[in-house]
């Protein structure tokens, strides 16, 4: 039960650190400067979730811990901390969705990206609020308020860009083309989320697909984007059991590179 | 050492921190104190684990990823240790969440004062439908209502940009959250 409550926490963290690490990307980069300053902002607030959610999974880890010295300490060791969850941990024990290492790719495919995971975590966080572990509501109910945010900010741009010039239209084709294999992931529960749900801390990602499904057509309508439904249904999964694509490997030279090379630095 | 302790049990009461908690402010907004953000939810005395001489702050961040709660947890503690305080203990809550509803007057009077436009009253933004006309936004420079929003976000996670049409002067404006 316990290392249940662990494994769903750390899928809900590594679903925001490494979002917000590839949004991070775009610092400096951004097409004009408040939209920079927009999805960097948006970084901000999804590596402070992720910060939540992993104090609370290093305060389980290390609770569970104490109470069973002889067997083997779980993955982040004794005396788990945020930065042992973020930094040491090794790709195949990252639980994130592969939708949210994809490359940055350009700003249409980064919109997109956004908007498909705002529309999730709004829709999870809502149910996530009637966790009854009550430190993930409190996170969830923190997080929704940013959430909203993030998801009018990728509406508005989707419609923008979907139904604004010919190139940026083409643009958006070419994102819905690279990304929505990646979307079935979310709604498709692995061990850890169905045994979460069962036991009522977690939500039922099943149900989230229809009302995703149905808000992103709304969307897309508007943008003058072909409907979800015609998109294909053959989907990529298994990051949320650790197999990834390559591009989480490129994102780990760059966010562990420090504490891997000199274990322990601080400044 | 008793007569030091003794000292701190009868002349610190619970008023006595509040009014002290004033003087430390948001290091990225550093006309308002943590009291005037309203993040300041509880102080607590000699909370069991902490025994005598011991105080508990409790605070709740503004936005999730607001990089400036660290630091004021951190001077929480130095000010607090200065007033004799053995024990010290700030703990972050998440939930209920923080709104800028929690804001005082004063500092809403303060921001405006900055060049920073407090946030308006009660959720008008976060329920906005997409694309609809942005929240009448009061000029800190002009008084005119006469503004329109530049970004959604600003140079901190509580803030929004905003342009004055009259005087033509950008500000900052802090959103209602």
């Amino acid at each position: 039960m316990k290392q249940i409550l662990i494994d769903y926490t750390l899928h809900l963290a590594d679903n925001s650190l490494i979002l917000g690490q590839r949004n991070s990307e775009w610092c400096g980069h951004g097409p004009v400067l408040e939209q920079d300053i927009a999805i960097t902002n948006i970084s901000l607030d999804l590596i402070g979730q992720a910060r939540n959610f992993y104090q609370y999974a290093a305060h389980l880890i290390n609770r569970q811990t104490e109470l069973s010295e002889s067997e083997n300490p779980p993955s982040g060791g004794r005396g788990a901390s945020e930065d042992s969850l973020a930094y040491l941990r090794k790709e195949e024990e990252f639980k994130n969705c592969l939708l949210v290492e994809q490359p940055k790719g350009d700003w249409a495919q980064t919109i997109l990206r956004q908007f498909f995971f705002s529309q999730y975590q709004y829709l999870l966080f809502q149910q996530l609020e009637n966790s009854k572990d009550e430190q993930l509501a409190a996170i969830a109910e923190k997080s929704l308020k940013e959430v909203t945010y993030h998801l009018r900010w990728s509406s508005e741009w989707v419609i923008r860009l979907g139904d604004g010039t010919e190139e940026s239209h083409k643009r958006m084709i070419k994102a819905i083309d690279e990304l929505w294999r990646y979307t079935g992931e979310m709604f498709e529960a692995v061990s850890y989320e169905l045994r979460a749900s069962g036991e009522e801390f977690g939500v039922d990602v099943s149900k989230l697909k229809e009302p995703w499904q149905k808000k992103v057509n709304d969307i897309f309508c508007e943008a003058s984007l072909p409907p979800a439904g015609g998109w294909g249904a053959l989907m990529q999964t298994g990051g949320k059991e650790g197999k990834h694509t390559e591009h989480l490997g490129n994102i780990f030279t760059e966010l562990q590179y420090m504490q891997k090379t000199y274990p322990g630095c601080e400044w | 050492m008793n007569s030091t302790n003794d000292h701190i049990n009868i002349q610190i009461n619970e008023k006595v921190i509040w009014e002290f908690l004033k003087e430390i402010n948001d290091p990225e907004i550093p006309v308002l104190s943590i009291i005037d953000l309203g993040i300041v939810r509880e102080v607590k005395f000699q909370s069991p684990p902490l025994g005598d001489g011991g105080i508990e702050v409790i605070i709740t961040p503004t936005y999730s990823g607001c990089p400036a709660m660290d630091m004021i947890a951190a001077t929480i503690k130095i000010q607090l240790a200065t007033l004799g305080f053995k024990k010290i203990k700030v703990t972050q809550i998440l939930s209920p969440a923080w709104t800028t509803d929690w804001m005082s007057e004063e500092g809403k009077r303060k921001l405006r004062e900055y060049g920073i436009a407090p946030p308006n009253p009660k959720q008008q933004v976060c329920d906005q439908k997409l694309f609809a006309a942005a929240e009448a936004v009061q000029c800190p420079h002009c008084n005119s209502y006469h503004t329109h929003r530049i970004s959604e976000f600003g140079s901190t996670a509580c803030k929004a940009l905003y342009q004055c049409d009259d005087c033509e002067e950008p500000f900052d404006y802090f959103k209602c959250h």
